[in-house]
């Protein structure tokens, strides 16, 4: 792992605009307001927040999918941010995009081989044999028997569909992977497989991940940092056990007790995180957590929260490092 | 039992396809008590969709083919073609569903108002018994009745802890989240006031803050009304935090039964063991169950686990019987991994 970043995002910011009859504008979502982060080689990047916390806008702007509002994104030293579809088809070979679902993302109507064999066509030029050969190649290092090749999506398990997924992104050797959900609709039992593949996968072909999950358990054993979202907004980043085991913003505190423990203490009967992300069109002024924050002062409605760093992590808080999650009432764990 | 509420003895079911008959339920056996929330737990097309929606008599009728075994509930028949009258008395009213998908149950064309009263004036606990005498669309929906539904749908709102009700009730369903519809989802359910409600994975959609707060209020309603829960889920995490037991179910039988802490302290069946490894923070890290479900068309007999058991032998072709491991903890499993014995004389006791 070099220390020199390949992806640098700073200040990025996407809108998107409600607009009303006559296309006259009346307001705006705030999808990512003043993203920064760095993401060095070989590293795997954890991105954890609620649903329409703006993960995956960030994933689908760093593809090039969305074009930013402001803010730059450089890939190795160059500016990708705002490019012309043919020159961001020339840098989308060396970072790939894999796909919440990725039986929705493969054609029913084509042969998996045919699906895997289209990224070799538009960005190389090798000939057909070559290709079918490198098709073959990949399927066997993502787990898959080569016959594969010639069944349609639907002959094959949504665990298989997930290696074919991952299969087309390896086709073009690329650098970076941003992985949307890899996991989510998985049983427990498919789901390790398939983590112990992409660590695998990383291992052979040299791989940074970006990792957007909401499923904290999955990111704690995948990644080595982690960035946690609200509302558009990094408010937290740090490393994986840092911030897992002392996290200092109030809504990583409460995001990491929500989630249910075997044997542990029961979560929903003390959980104190109450109601839902606001309306992210419509953001009160001051920090955007203010509404379900237990620890809300008259400050948090006024300022927003500048990033500070605390111990490893940085955290966008009013008071990091001084709140601490409310402690549960002690209960009888049940015995063995 | 006497105080079983639901139970399904041997049920044995399947679909007629192109590829021939697909046997999804192979003596599948449940039983739940009044108020007690029970966990069905299994990977994905192991049946326990099927198995809720059997209870619920919502499988397609031309397809499905039931080989044997009965469903039980509160002395009916659910299976039973004669008890018709008394079944659709039970179902939708005694019997409810959450489904798993918020976003798909509602009707976006009406507002969430009209969909709740429209439940009301078939399904409310103040509505008689029986078929009305009307033709469906003219059956009246008498004032008195309309009004006292109205107060138990704001009281209910109130309950699951939806903010404003009254407004709420005017909206269309894409105006609110996931997390409200959810809500609304198990105020319908709770509505009718039943005796059991069927939750199928009722928090796979949500996030991790919004499912601590569904699960609680699941929970926390079932508690306090004595309503009983048949949560199928396969995050082990959730069933943990709410059921009293878990049923857990493979390729359409179910494997283990037990109370809570018995399961993930003692996971008995190896199928059980395994799903267990398999979680995340379990410290295993990622095990995962080598192998592939078997295919419903020709499942291999027996125990269906046996394709992915290392501990399977020539035992395994014929379907072990019902073990007790512990107090009210039933293994089928030829080679378990803890101490059994046979589960009849305590059976006896019991009839």
């Amino acid at each position: 792992m070099t220390d020199a970043p390949i992806l640098t995002v700073s200040d990025l910011t996407v809108r998107f605009p409600i607009r009303g009859p006559f296309a006259r504008k009346l307001g705006e979502i705030k999808a990512l307001d003043g993203v920064g982060f760095d993401l060095a080689q070989g590293e795997i990047l954890g991105l954890v927040g609620e649903s329409g916390c703006g993960k995956s806008t960030l994933g689908k702007t760093l593809m090039g999918i969305q074009a930013p509002t402001s803010g730059s994104i450089t890939f190795e030293g160059k500016e990708i941010a705002g490019r012309t579809p043919r020159e961001a088809r020339a840098l989308r070979r060396r970072l790939q995009y894999a796909y919440q679902d990725p039986g929705a993302s493969l054609d029913p109507r084509w042969k998996i081989g045919k699906s895997l064999e289209e990224p070799l066509i538009i960005h190389t030029d090798l000939p057909r044999k070559e290709r079918l050969a490198k098709v073959r190649e990949i399927l066997t290092s993502v787990g898959l028997p080569a016959g594969h090749a010639d069944l349609f999506p639907h002959e094959i398990s949504g665990g298989q569909q997930r290696r074919v997924g991952l299969a087309r992104i390896l086709m073009l050797n690329p650098e970076v992977v941003i992985l949307d959900e890899p996991t989510a609709g998985l049983d427990v039992s498919v789901q390790a497989t398939v983590l112990r593949l992409f660590r695998d996968l990383r291992e052979t072909f040299d791989l940074t991940y970006i990792f957007i999950s909401h499923d904290l358990s999955v990111v704690r054993l995948m990644c080595h940092r982690v960035a946690v979202m609200y509302l558009g907004r990094i408010v937290e980043v740090g490393p994986v056990e840092e911030l897992m085991d002392s996290p200092k913003h109030p809504y990583t505190q409460s995001l990491l007790a929500a989630i249910p423990k075997v044997n542990g203490p029961r979560v929903t009967e003390n959980f104190w995180l109450e109601g839902e992300p606001a309306d992210a069109s419509n953001l009160p002024p001051g920090c955007r957590f203010q509404g379900r924050c237990p620890h809300v002062k008259p400050i948090c409605r006024q300022e927003d929260p500048a990033d500070r760093t605390v111990g490893a992590q940085t955290v966008a808080c009013h008071f990091a490092g001084e709140v601490f999650p409310p402690v549960p009432t002690p209960k009888e764990s049940t015995p063995a | 039992m006497t105080d079983a509420l639901l139970t399904v003895e041997g049920l044995s079911l399947g679909f007629r396809g192109d590829g021939g008959f697909a046997h999804i339920l192979d003596g599948a056996n449940m039983t739940m008590k009044r108020g007690e929330i029970m966990g069905l737990v299994g990977e994905s097309g192991c049946g326990k969709t099927t198995l809720a929606s059997a209870i619920l008599g919502v499988l397609p009728r031309h397809a499905l083919e039931i080989r044997g075994g009965r469903i039980r509930f509160d002395g009916i028949d659910m299976l039973d073609a004669a008890q018709g009258a008394q079944q659709q008395a039970v179902r939708g009213r005694r019997v409810t569903f959450i489904p798993q998908d918020p976003f798909t149950s509602l009707n976006p064309v009406f507002t969430i108002g009209q969909q709740i009263e429209e439940l009301m004036k078939w399904k409310s606990p103040r509505r008689p018994v029986g078929p009305s005498r009307a033709p469906t669309l003219l059956t009246p929906y008498p004032r008195a009745r309309r009004k006292a539904d109205r107060e138990k749908i704001m009281e209910m709102l109130n309950l699951v802890q939806l903010p404003r009700p009254e407004q709420l009730l005017k909206k269309y369903p894409h105006e609110v989240s996931g997390g409200q519809r959810q809500r609304l989802m198990i105020a319908m359910a709770l509505l009718p006031e039943p005796d059991l409600i069927i939750a199928d994975e009722p928090t796979t959609a949500l996030d991790v803050t919004i499912q601590a707060q569904i699960l609680g209020l699941l929970r926390n309603l079932a508690n306090d009304r004595g309503v009983a829960v048949m949560l199928t889920t396969h995050d082990l995490g959730s069933a943990y935090e709410i059921c009293d037991r878990i049923t857990v179910m493979y390729a359409g039988q179910d494997v283990e039964a037990a109370p809570v802490a018995e399961f993930f302290n003692r996971p008995t069946h190896p199928y059980t063991a395994k799903l267990l490894a398999s979680l995340p923070e379990g410290g295993g890290g990622m095990t995962g169950i080598p192998g592939e479900l078997p295919s419903f068309y020709a499942p291999p007999p027996g125990c269906r686990f046996q394709t992915r058991c290392d501990r399977a032998t020539e035992a395994c072709r014929t379907r072990p019987a019902p073990d007790l491991a512990g107090p009210a903890h039933v293994v089928r499993c030829a080679h378990p991994l803890f101490q059994t014995t046979p589960a009849t004389p305590l059976k006896e006791v019991q009839a």
